[in-house]
Formats: C-alpha cells, structure tokens, sequence
C-alpha cells in the first residue's frame, strides 16, 4: 500500500530540503516529492501531517542491544522496537556481546536475527581486536564481507598504541573507520564519575578529563599517521572537542559523536548517588557541556548517538562504586535534542536532524539517512512542539537504567516508517 | 529541638544550630558513662541494628555501648564486602532489616553514597557510622565536641587536618562541620593525596607540613593507609614519615597548647610518634570516650524524633 | 506569689527539712532542672545560714526518665547536664522541683537518683503544690498549696533563669490535647 503524508515540513539535509510539502512512498521508496501531491493509486494510506516535521530516519550508530549473551538485559527484539519508538529506523551495535562480535558467524547471526525481527535496520559494529582483549586484530575482512560497517573495541579501549595503529591501518584498507572509545585505563582506573570538584564532595573516585584526551590526542595522532578514518565516540569534555577542532583544521580524517546525557546533564547530577547517573564516560562538568555545545553548533562535532547501555536491576540497583557503566537512550534521544538543543537554541532543525542522519550516515558509508526519490522509504514524522513526560517503566526496552525518568521533555516521534512500512505510530495514522 | 529530617547522613547537610544541638545533647550524655550504673531507660524496646558492611571494632563497638547505655536492643550485623555478592541488591537488603521493625539502622560502607540510598529507600531513620571517602558524621561530630570541651568554644579556632585528604571521610566531615562553625581549616597533606578543588570546601591547602602546624590550634592527623603506597601516592613509609609524620621535632615549632586529634587506629611511628601519640596534648582517649556520648545523643534524637 | 512570698516559703521548708532530719547531718540536695536546681541552691543556702555548713547541691535533668519521650517533647526542650558530683548512698535526699502536679516528674526523678545509688531516705520538697496527681506520689515540704483545675497553667519563674521572682497561674487559651 503506498503511503501520502500531506502537509509536513519536510527536512532532508542530504537533499537540501526545508520545505512545506508532500511526500508519496511507493512500495519501499520514497516516490515522489512535492507540492499538493495527488494519490498514485486507490488505496493510498493518507497520512496529515501539518505541524510536524518529516526526516529520513534517524540512524543511531552507537547502541549496545546485547544480544548474544545478555538476552536478559535486551534483545535485538526489544532493542529495535525500543529504537523505532524513538524515532531511529537504522541501529548500528557494538560488539561487546558474549560471544563477542569479532568473527562472520556472529556477524551472520545478528544480520539474520534483526531481518526476523524487522523494525529497524541493523549494522553490526564489529570488534577491533579477538575478544576485545587488546591483543590480535579481530578478522575484519571477513567480517566487513558478513556485512559489517565499523570496527570497535567500545568499553574495552586499545590501550597498545600499536595495535590501534594497525587497525586503522588495516580498517583503512576496506574504507571502514575505527571507532574509538577514548580512555586510559591506568588514568581512569577505579573511577566512577567525573573527577573535579562534586567527587570531591561526594568522595567518589573520580576520572580525570585528561584520561580522555590523552587517548583522543593518540588516535588523532594515528589517524594522520594511518590517513584512515577515525571516529570518536561519546566525546565528553571540552579537551576533546579542542583537539578534534584542531585535528580537522590539519585535515585529519576524523567525525565524532556526543550522547544527549552528554549534552543535557552535569556531574552535578550525581549527588544523591543515583546509580542511573553512573556511565562511561562519566558526566562532566558544566563547562564540558558548553564546549560540547559549542562543538555541535560549529560542526566540530557533527553525531548525535545514544550509546544505548540497558543493564537489569542485578547490576544496577547496586552501591554507586559497584553499578554498571550505561545509561538507555534511544526512546529519550530525540525528545532530549530537540528539548535541550533545538528549543534552547543551540541547533536549527535541519543542523540538529542533519546530526541524527545524513551525518552518521556518512560517518559509517550506510545506505541510509536521505530521502531523495528513489531512496529507501525510512522515514521519522515528529512534532518538536509535542510535550511528553519520560516514563521508564513504559519504554520498550528491557533496562529502565535512565536518569531522565520523570522529565518533561518538548519534542517527539510520532511515526516511524522503515521500508515503506508503518513500524511506529503514536497515534498518527489514524 | 529536634533534628530535620530522619536520618543523620553527613555534616554537609546539617545546620550550625543541629549540630550544636548534638553537642550538647551529648555533654547531657558523658555523665551516663562516669556512673556506676551505666544505664538509663530512654530506649526501652527499641532496637538498633548495627549494619556492618566493612570491618570496624571501634565505631560499632562504640555505637554497641551507645545503645545498650541507653537500654536499646542493639544487633550487629557484619556482612563482608558488596551486597552483589549475594546476588541481592543493597536495597533488598535494606527491606529485609526493615522488615524487623527496627528502630534505627546504623550503617557502615565502604562505598560513598549507600547511606543515602537506605535513607531514600527506607522509613527507618539511619544514621551513616562512615560511608567510603565521603562521610563520616558521627566521627567528626566528636572531634567537634572533643575540642569544645578542651577549649570551652570553636568558633575562630585554627584547625590542621594532615594526611591523606583525598581518601579520608573524616577529613570530608570535619571540613564541613568547622567550616560551617566558622573555624579556620588547613588541609596538609602531599598533592597526591588531595582531591580536586578542595579549596572550594573554604579551607586553606598546604603540603608542607612544618608551614601547616605553625599557627595550629588543633591538628589531626589522619591514619595512612598503608596500602596507598602501591599506588603510587608516596614513595615509602620512610619518607612520608618524614616529611608528614608528626613527631617531638616538629611539634617544637607549634603553640604550647596545640591539641592533637587522630581518629584511630594509629600506625604508631608514621603518621603519629609513639611520644606524641601518648603525651600530654593528645586527646586520642578523650576522644573514645566521647564517641560514646555522641553516639548516644545521635541515637537519642533521632528516635525522639521520629 | 511574689519575690517575698516565694522567699518565706524556701525559708520556711528550709526550717522544716532542718527539723525533720535534726539538723544537717548527712543531708544532701538535689534540684530537679530546670527550676529545681535554683531552688535547691537557695534553700541550701537558707540552710548554711542557719547551721554554718555548705550542703552539697546537685541537678538532674529527668528526660532520659521520662515516660511520655515519644509524645513530642515541647520544642524548646533540650537535654541537660546531670552533675551529682556526691554520693548519694546512705545519704538523705532531698528532691527540690518548682512544681508538682501529675507526679511524674518526681516518679522520673526517683527512677533516675536510683541509678546513682541506695539513698537511706529521698525527701520531696516543691515550691506549689497544685494537686492533679496521677500518680501515688506526695511531697515531704510544700511551699503552698494552689489548687488549680486542668488547663490552667502554674509558671514559676526565677531570677536565675527569668530575672524576677514570681508565680503566675493562668488560663490555657487552647487546652491542650
């Protein structure tokens, strides 16, 4: 059934498009756009859309779904219809999944097991090294022909500078970035949140910035040595966002990424120990949170991704220092950007839009993040204007690992399609 | 008076008037302990659990005789290490105690923060007997009531906290409380012992030790934990004794009166000498001693309050 | 009563305590706080006028002893010092307290200088009796009998604490629960 939405501010940044029109998806493609579109076919789903802002799908490329090995914290099932509720039509996930994602057959697996569960579209994220034991390189050919976008090693960093060195060499070969989660293990060893003055407070062993940058300051440096493609991600300080800055004047080869927790909340939330607060990297000062915003508004960084972390109770519910590392984010990603960044001012729609597709789009080389004619039919109808109050105990996901539980944030999905298919809906349609 | 809220947390959250309030509820309490019967009847069927998740003979021991002079039931409780071990979540543990219907729940941690998790999760007043390197309220409110008595006042005094600031609860507590009754507040200690911007706390930062005692009315010296040496914090006992120890030598170029404060245990020859430790400005015993009382106006108050 | 009464009638149970233990002998007071421990001191001084000696004079502070702890104390209550710097056994105890009314005071009272020692003989001494007993208790040497209803309130108040002398009674304007 072909699908009109009528009336929509259509926002595609790949196609430069702000504009009041129509838009008709015709079996899995976007078929038309324009002006007072007429139906093709009798039949046609006509969808009103006046208020609300039509975009590509919004790509996340940075989720843990945790499936193998930790079905009972999520599953590709919970975790893309968790997505499609937030307004993501494509995932990307990290292979920090046991077992781990650093051969074809698991690889295989997660492709298979996410065309079963359809909803979003799933890119595996494969491992940098066997295990992510820091060691021997994963076999990142194979897995890039299993279908594979990006090699990681996320939550276990490459402490042996030479490894990482070969990585991006031999990433580079086949056109694939290497993701870096930028930490140094002897710098933040112990550490659970940001060291300055509320761990002082609190007496909680804090991570300095510098465990941060120092390891940002390496991988930029390898990536001029390498020339191949460098993406960091959940940047979280003011340092990094300087050295990014510097790196993409000297034509270094580098995109980044900010979580929204990153963006929205301060280590000042950690008093009253709330264990939801407890990530990695941790939350950083109010002064991190402006340079970020200042890095999001020049372009320094051009990805927002949710770096979707569920944990169950067992893990979580626990004493601050004990608790796991993470934080769920892909039903609260959007409502926190349009809410903190495009109501307060700090993005335009299509900047901020263009950070949730078109961008990781390009970071990762996916198929995915436009709607120009022809392209695949995943598409997000949201009302930035919409207010919502965050519910964790309704979220699709399995964690209810969130701080924002409770928030009342402006801004929301109202309707994802993928494929041409309804996957979404929050009452739209009807 | 009474006390705000239910449970006794930390300093931070205290006002000038609760903690004077405790004070001198306390100095109501010493006498109880100099009788010859050492009991009164004021908690008569209540019942205190002493919830221990980190070794301590002498805050529990004190917290014990608190109670008991004081006529509560008192249990102790000793787990070892996290409550994951169980497989339990510190809240399930938290309900199960309540469940008991006690009275008050006395609770040591080694991680920051579980104190406030129980209070949060529980009606039970708790009372935090030291949680990680944040807080611990009970220790610094008797080094409070101890100087008060030796000096008859606290406010204008100088006060030198030396050691190891960063990983120290007691520093934390004392900053809190003396900043907040308007003392003057010097931290000592080498720079890899203090935290980040400590200075924000309002006190005074120095890391040479001879500087730090000079115009001192009060020191405490703060127990070394000796397994900070394999992390790289200072490079021998020898030498920390040295540069931070306090010994006769030193003590020659501090006021006559200064009095000398340690939370105890003491590593005897390193952060304090034998000589020091037992002579005549040492107050190490009062302080025992006087743990008791505050510990007994604590239990007091917040059972009277609830 | 004003200062003059209040005064005649400390002289007078001075007198009377005197008469009763035939003379100073063994002889110890102990006022009840807040207002009985001014009290006591005055009348031990009553006493060292007449005998030349210096009675030992203590304060209690009863809260700890109290039976109705858990019903909101008033809000300006705080706990005392006890300081009994004497032994109390084998001596003749006499309690001094501004006021007796339910009784439960000097029950607490009782309670509370037992824990010191074995007395050989606890005496009761109050500045007003106002009657409304509540408990089997009665005072060994009254200043003045008032007998008063409930809901009416008898306030002493003392140089020492005040800054005058002077018994009031008056209304409770809400009775209260």
């Amino acid at each position: 059934m072909d699908l009109l939405i009528r009336g929509g501010r259509v926002i595609d940044p790949a196609g430069g498009i702000d504009d009041l029109m129509d838009v008709l998806i015709a079996d899995d493609r976007i078929s038309r756009l324009g002006k007072n579109l007429a139906e093709r076919a009798p039949g046609t789903r006509i969808i009103q859309a006046s208020g609300m802002v039509v975009a590509p799908g919004l790509i996340d490329l940075h989720a843990h779904l945790r499936e193998p090995g930790f079905e009972h914290k999520e599953t590709l099932q919970t975790g893309l219809e968790a997505a499609v509720v937030g307004g993501f039509t494509s995932v990307a996930c990290m292979p920090n999944t046991d077992p781990v994602n650093d051969n074809p057959a698991i690889t295989h697996y997660l492709i298979s097991r996410a065309r079963q569960v359809g909803k979003a579209r799933l890119f595996p994220i494969g491992a940098i090294t066997q295990g992510l034991g820091g060691g021997r390189l994963a076999e990142i050919g194979e897995q890039r022909e299993a279908g594979t976008v990006a090699i990681s090693d996320d939550g276990r960093p490459v402490m042996n500078s030479e490894v990482m060195r070969r990585a991006l060499e031999y990433a580079g070969m086949f056109g694939m970035p290497v993701i870096s989660h930028c930490e140094d293990l002897n710098l933040s060893g112990g550490g659970v949140m940001h060291e300055g003055w509320v761990s002082t407070e609190l007496g909680l062993k804090g991570v300095p910035t510098a465990a941060e940058e120092v390891m940002v300051s390496r991988d930029l440096a390898l990536a001029e040595l390498t020339g191949s493609r460098l993406h960091i991600a959940h940047v979280s300080c003011a340092g990094s966002v300087h050295l990014i800055r510097q790196a993409k004047e000297k034509g270094i080869r580098v995109t980044s990424e900010v979580t929204p927790h990153h963006f929205t909340l301060t280590d000042e939330a950690v008093r009253g120990f709330d264990p939801n607060t407890k990530v990695n990297p941790p939350l950083r000062s109010a002064e991190d949170v402006r340079a970020i915003e200042e890095g999001l508004k020049d372009g320094t960084i051009e990805v927002i991704a949710t770096d979707h972390a569920p944990h169950d109770l067992a893990e979580k519910d626990l004493e601050y220092t004990q608790a796991a590392f993470g934080m769920v984010g892909l039903e609260t990603a959007l409502g926190l950007a349009l809410d903190r960044l495009y109501h307060r001012g700090i993005l335009s729609l299509p900047q901020l839009l263009a950070k949730l597709t078109l961008n990781p789009a390009r970071a990762l080389n996916l198929d995915a993040g436009k709607m120009t004619v022809g392209a695949k039919a995943d598409v997000v109808i949201l009302d930035p204007e919409r207010r919502w109050r965050v519910d964790g105990n309704a979220f699709r996901s399995k964690g209810r690992n969130s701080p924002f539980h409770g928030w009342q944030l402006r801004g929301m999905a109202m309707m994802t399609i993928v494929d041409g298919q309804i996957v979404m809906d929050q009452g739209l349609g009807i | 008076m009474s006390l705000r809220g239910k449970d006794i947390l930390g300093l931070q959250e205290m006002t000038p008037e609760e903690i004077l309030l405790i004070l001198d509820t306390a100095e109501g309490m010493k006498e109880i302990s100099e009788r010859e019967i050492k009991k009164v009847p004021t908690l008569r069927g209540k019942t205190i659990i002493n919830l221990f998740h980190e070794p301590s003979t002498r805050t529990r021991t004190s917290f014990e005789i608190a109670g008991k002079r004081l006529s509560a039931d008192v249990i102790n409780i000793s787990a070892s290490g996290s409550s994951t071990v169980k497989g339990e979540t510190i809240r399930d543990t938290a309900h199960n105690l309540e469940a008991m219907s006690p009275d008050v729940i006395v609770v040591r941690h080694s991680a920051s923060g579980v104190p406030y998790l129980l209070a949060q999760a529980l009606k039970t007043p708790i009372i935090n007997a030291g949680d990680g390197a944040h807080e611990h309220p009970t220790q610094a409110l008797l080094d409070l009531f101890t100087i008060r008595e030796k000096r008859g006042m606290l406010q204008g005094l100088k006060v030198t906290i030396a050691g190891d600031i960063a990983h120290s609860r007691v520093a934390r507590s004392n900053i809190f409380g003396m900043t907040k009754l308007g003392m003057e507040v010097t931290v000592a200690g080498p720079a890899t012992m203090m935290p980040l911007h400590i200075e924000k706390l309002g006190v005074r930062v120095i890391t040479n030790m001879d500087e730090a005692i000079a115009e001192a009315d009060v020191i405490m010296m703060l127990r070394l934990q000796l397994e900070r040496q394999h992390q790289s914090l200072f490079p021998s006992l020898r030498e920390y004794s040295r540069l931070y120890g306090l010994n006769l030598e030193r003590l020659k170029r501090a006021r006559e009166d200064l009095l000398i404060l340690h939370p105890g245990p003491i590593n005897r020859g390193i952060e304090i000498a034998p000589e020091v430790a037992d002579g005549p400005y040492s107050l190490i015993l009062q302080q025992v001693s006087n743990g008791v009382a505050i510990r007994m106006a604590l239990l007091y108050l917040v059972v009277e309050g609830k | 009563m004003d200062e003059a009464d209040i005064d005649r009638a400390l002289a007078r149970i001075a007198h009377q305590i005197l008469e009763r233990n035939q003379g100073c002998q063994d002889l110890v007071l102990v006022g009840i706080r807040s207002r009985g421990v001014p009290l006591a001191h005055r009348i031990a001084d009553k006493i060292g006028q007449v005998e030349r000696a210096r009675l030992p004079v203590g304060s209690l502070d009863i809260t700890l002893y109290r039976d109705d702890l858990y019903r909101r104390l008033p809000q300006e209550h705080k706990l005392g010092r006890t300081e009994i710097p004497f032994s109390v056994t084998d001596k003749k105890v006499v309690l001094v307290d501004d006021v007796l009314f339910t009784g439960r005071t000097a029950r607490a009272a009782l309670d509370a200088l037992i824990d010191f020692g074995r007395p050989r003989i606890i005496w009761l001494a109050v500045l007003i009796d106002r009657g409304q007993r509540e408990l089997p208790i009665q005072a060994d040497f009254v200043g003045r009998e008032v007998p008063t209803l409930h809901g009416e309130l008898v306030k002493v108040l003392l140089k020492e604490v005040d800054g005058e002398d002077r018994v009031v009674i008056r209304k409770e304007n809400e009775p209260k629960r």
